[in-house]
């Protein structure tokens, strides 16, 4: 606990040394990633090392302890904040290099390390009142390194929604604490919460509140609006860690209420699964529809959030239905995922901001054939898209694995077969689950294949396309060799996840032998081994084979018409335009067709584009009315000083009046 | 006595794969009232492209030649998952039924790559149609998988029809009609046949399959084809293994002869579907696949009832 204390120490000191840099982008970056480096690694001493005395410090805040405690659940969390920030700090070092000159690049470092402190913070906090106080600053600190680009004015739209959403959020978890406080005797100590017992209802409402409210962190359908404006808009090594790591503080905040809540009802975990499906499909849906590849990678991030979702949703039910079986792999799937997600997107991000950096687009038709210029980058965007895509060799496709074994539990077992919540609620995930997954290839190798196979669309780029420098491949080649390190050690990576498990099974007193239930890992591996063999002694073969023949390069097939352009290539629209044909009632393209006229036309445009529904037919129209009924309150802002002063006065007044009676 | 029992279908399906396609070749050029090509000529077509050099277009990467070994890497990899009728799998794990949509997945996952490698619009129309099919497939697979989960009480592909299949049978044989219909659509899907695909076709606008792999040749067309054989004998396997409720413990082994005789069986039934009907439009594709999810999750809403 000293070093993972020490650690904190580092980022916070860090953070203010940085902002002495001022706009020196050496120094700042020097300072700034070194010491995140520092921090991350000292954290993770901690963590091996484990010794776990919490720490209390006195604090003068009303309800306030400085309170800080490392269990099982944290210390996956922390682990994953860790590795994930010290990658996107090497990568940041490189990137923030061809940014423009005259950026905060001291402040820029100051927030980075801020932000990870804050997580952390968050991670570890035993208390509401510190909770909350890291939680918002990890909101701001993220919100200042979004408006990095601020003289964009999409930036600053992104950003303010962002703001707007994650306080609308916060609000949220403020009455949840306090209800849980209420029924605590006054205290807003975690070891107090859980020491409590609470109704059905109560335990209802503070579930839907952490739903809500953590949901809008995590970005899960329908809160997930901020998301896909905000990850794109910030610089690439950030939107690593916003969605590598600060979208799992949502997550991590609904694992903390399940295990202070014990035992849930049984439709708090259909809700789980309910909401996790609906991000998972809606968030791989929309991903399909994007155009420009950071888009793409932050509607991704909702869907495996909503995977995430559903795993927890499983192990909800499974503790509903005392099914020890269901609740492990139903935690173990959902946290081992989040360990897996963190790695991949992290990985893919970063890629993203390499294709940037190259071409200075992330517009998927814009690009294309950037695998032979840019090799590392495009390899290990492979490794993270197969990942992603939850195939077998790699990591993505244990956490699924396991999330669709305990899905299918309570069919196979006959002591659960009973509770009809868990039957439709698992068989709910498992369809779910398998439509996501189908749909997530599908979105990830055109993401692949239009960036990075086939003739660049636009030559000049492609040409002016350079690999990134070497810190930047270092960070990218170290994710995807975690990916598949993960994905051949499955179960020893399971490991990490176990004591978490155990820990919210024993917050609702069932025991686990959860060793047990994850024995199916093992021949996960072995099937990732022996693809890996097979393919590779496959390509021997074909090697010997081809040796001594003739071997001719050539054009592509084109039916003969000998004069294709790069630009006759598939889009990432028509690639994706099957698929969306069939959802088309829900997820709308609005299309703009000029058709070609008369006999020799002169032009023809065509255009669509695919928002997001939501925004655009739920929280459009709610805000439009809002906007209408407030303002008819609008002779109160008047401008006159006067007037406010005596307002205030009266509601004190008022107040004063109340708590008299 | 129980290795060879498990192993024999590996065996048969690595020799005898490439005679499936033959088989319906020849029963389509019969209805036809033609007398085709011999059985065996896959072979011949395989024989003869492991002795070809290649030709590889300048577009491409290493991607386009890694995926043919990939894809087959991964079918080779869920031979050993897949049992013959009354028998275990080779390799029986408790959720083995993952592990092969898994490796479906990844073998797709290498061909639509290696599509979109070559840069050609055709290609890039074959990828986007397969994804789409499989996008559809996948979840009426898994529905058909979990009915029989739900009855055998295991996910193992290896425990889950032996034994199991026989008794439903007597007490639900609609549900299982169900699932074999929804299991031959998929067949036909996941395998480009008609109504879906038309393995024939010389226009490259209407193939599917057979246009993504447009620019291969020599060893790297042999691997695909050969990988397209096995890909069949997969489904078919899992068609035969709910078909047939063979249970004879006395002759262990021949487990494996039903089998084959089994894919033959469905070889000329894909045949005679093939020569009965015509390709479907595309836009009716999904609705005959989600259809067969419908019929799948029928099925499994029966079985659970039981």
């Amino acid at each position: 606990m000293t070093l993972l204390l020490t650690a904190l120490v580092v980022w916070i000191a860090g953070g203010g040394a940085c902002l002495l840099a001022g706009r020196n982008r050496l120094v700042a970056a020097t300072v700034g990633s070194s010491t995140a480096i520092l921090g991350s690694v000292l954290a993770l001493t901690g963590l091996v090392v484990g010794l776990r005395l919490p720490v209390e410090l006195p604090w003068s805040m009303p309800f306030g302890h400085l309170a800080l405690a490392c269990d099982g659940i944290s210390e996956l969390f922390v682990a994953v904040a860790a590795v994930v920030t010290a990658l996107a700090a090497v990568f940041g070092t490189g990137y923030l290099r061809h940014a423009p000159d005259r950026k905060p690049f001291g402040l820029a470092w100051c927030l980075f390390n801020l932000l990870t402190a804050s997580m952390v913070g968050v991670f570890l906090a035993a208390n509401a009142v510190f909770f909350l106080l890291a939680w918002e600053l990890m909101a701001l600190t993220s919100f200042g390194l979004v408006m990095f680009d601020h003289e964009h004015p999409g930036v600053r739209r992104a950003g303010v929604i962002y703001l707007i959403a994650t306080h609308l959020g916060t609000a949220l978890l403020l009455v949840m604490f306090l209800l849980l406080g209420c029924e605590c005797g006054g205290m807003l100590d975690f070891d107090a919460f859980i020491a409590g017992g609470y109704g059905p209802e109560v335990a209802g409402v503070v579930f839907l509140l952490a739903l809500v409210g953590f949901g809008t962190k995590a970005g899960l359908m329908p809160m997930h609006v901020w998301l896909p404006e905000a990850h794109p808009a910030a610089p690439s090594h950030v939107s690593a860690v916003m969605s590598g790591v600060m979208i799992k503080t949502g997550i991590y905040g609904i694992v903390r209420i399940i295990w202070i809540l014990g035992s849930l009802p049984s439709w708090c975990g259909w809700a789980l699964v309910a909401i996790g499906a609906v991000s998972g499909i809606g968030g791989v849906l929309s991903a399909l529809a994007q155009r420009d590849l950071k888009r793409m990678l932050a509607y991704s991030s909702v869907e495996n959030v909503g995977v995430i979702a559903l795993g927890l949703g499983i192990g909800v039910l499974g503790l509903d239905a005392r099914n020890p079986a269901m609740t492990t792999l139903g935690f173990a799937g959902a946290l081992l995922h989040l360990l897996n997600h963190a790695l991949f997107k992290s990985l893919l991000f970063l890629n993203a901001g390499a294709v940037r950096l190259a071409t200075g687009t992330t517009e998927l038709d814009r690009l294309g054939g950037l695998l032979r210029r840019m090799p590392w980058t495009g390899n290990t965007f492979l490794i993270g898209s197969v990942a992603i895509s939850g195939l077998p060799p790699l990591n993505g496709f244990a956490g699924e694995f396991l999330i669709f074994l305990g899905a299918l539990t309570p069919l196979l077992d006959p002591a659960v077969s009973g509770s009809t919540a868990a039957l439709t609620g698992g068989l709910t995930a498992a369809v779910a689950l398998a439509l996501i997954g189908a749909l997530a290839v599908a979105c990830f190798v055109r993401t692949f294949g239009l960036v990075f196979l086939g003739e660049p669309r636009e030559a000049a780029r492609a040409e002016a396309a350079q690999e990134v420098g070497r810190s930047m491949c270092l960070a990218l080649l170290l994710l995807a060799l975690m990916c598949l390190v993960v994905g051949i050690c499955a179960p020893l990576a399971c490991l990490m996840v176990l004591e978490a498990v155990q820990q919210l099974a024993g917050a609702a007193q069932l025991d686990l032998d959860t060793t047990r239930f994850l024995e199916p890992l093992v021949f996960v591996s072995l099937t990732a081994l022996a693809v890996i063999v097979v393919a590779l002694l496959l390509f021997v073969l074909r090697r010997r084979l081809l040796r001594g023949r003739i071997v001719e390069a050539t054009v592509t097939w084109d039916c003969g018409y000998a004069a294709p352009t790069a630009r006759m290539q598939y889009t990432s629209s028509s690639f994706a335009q099957p698929i969306l044909r069939v959802v088309r009632h829900v997820l709308t393209a609005h299309k703009r067709f000029a058709p070609p006229r008369g006999l020799f036309p002169a032009q023809a445009a065509f255009a669509s584009e695919t928002s997001d529904v939501y925004e655009e037919r739920l929280y459009r129209p709610l805000f439009k009315k809002i906007e209408s009924l407030l303002g008819r309150l609008q002779w109160m802002q008047h401008g006159k000083l006067n007037y406010y002063i005596l307002s205030i006065v009266l509601a004190l007044l008022a107040l004063l009046a109340w708590k008299m009676r | 006595m129980n290795f060879w029992q498990t192993i024999l279908p590996v065996l048969a399906a690595l020799l005898l794969a490439p005679l499936l396609p033959g088989v319906i070749a020849r029963v389509k050029a019969a209805v036809a009232g033609r007398r085709g090509p011999p059985l065996c000529q896959l072979y011949f077509d395989l024989w003869k492209l492991l002795r070809k050099g290649a030709v590889y277009s300048r577009t491409t990467t290493w991607v386009f030649r890694a995926a043919p070994g990939i894809a087959l890497a991964a079918l080779l990899c869920a031979l050993p998952l897949l049992p013959a009728p009354g028998a275990d799998a080779l390799v029986s794990c408790s959720g083995s039924m993952f592990i092969l949509i898994g490796l479906l997945a990844l073998a797709r996952f290498a061909t639509v790559a290696a599509a979109l490698d070559t840069g050609s619009s055709f290609e890039g129309m074959g990828g986007s149609r397969e994804v789409q099919f499989a996008a559809l497939a996948e979840p009426a697979v898994l529905l058909a998988l979990a009915a029989l989960a739900r009855a055998s009480g295991t996910c193992a592909l290896g425990g889950m029809f032996a034994g199991t299949v026989g008794p439903l049978w007597q007490t639900a044989a609609p549900a299982v009609g169900l699932l074999a219909v929804a299991l031959g659509i998929v067949l036909l899907a996941e395998n480009c046949r008609i109504p879906f695909d038309d393995p024939n076709t010389h226009l490259e606008l209407t193939m599917i399959h057979e246009v993504m792999v447009l620019d291969y040749g020599g060893p790297d067309l042999a691997f695909i084809l050969y990988g397209a054989a096995l890909k069949l004998w997969v489904f078919g396997t899992l068609l035969v293994n709910l078909l047939v409720p063979w249970q004879d413990a006395a002759r262990p082994l021949a487990g494996t002869g039903v089998l084959i005789v089994g894919l033959v069986a469905v070889a000329i039934a894909i045949g005679l579907i093939e020569s009965a009907l015509a390709r479907l439009r595309l836009l009716k594709v999904p609705q005959l696949l989600l259809g067969a999810g419908a019929l799948a999750g029928l099925g499994l809403l029966l079985i659970v009832r039981l």
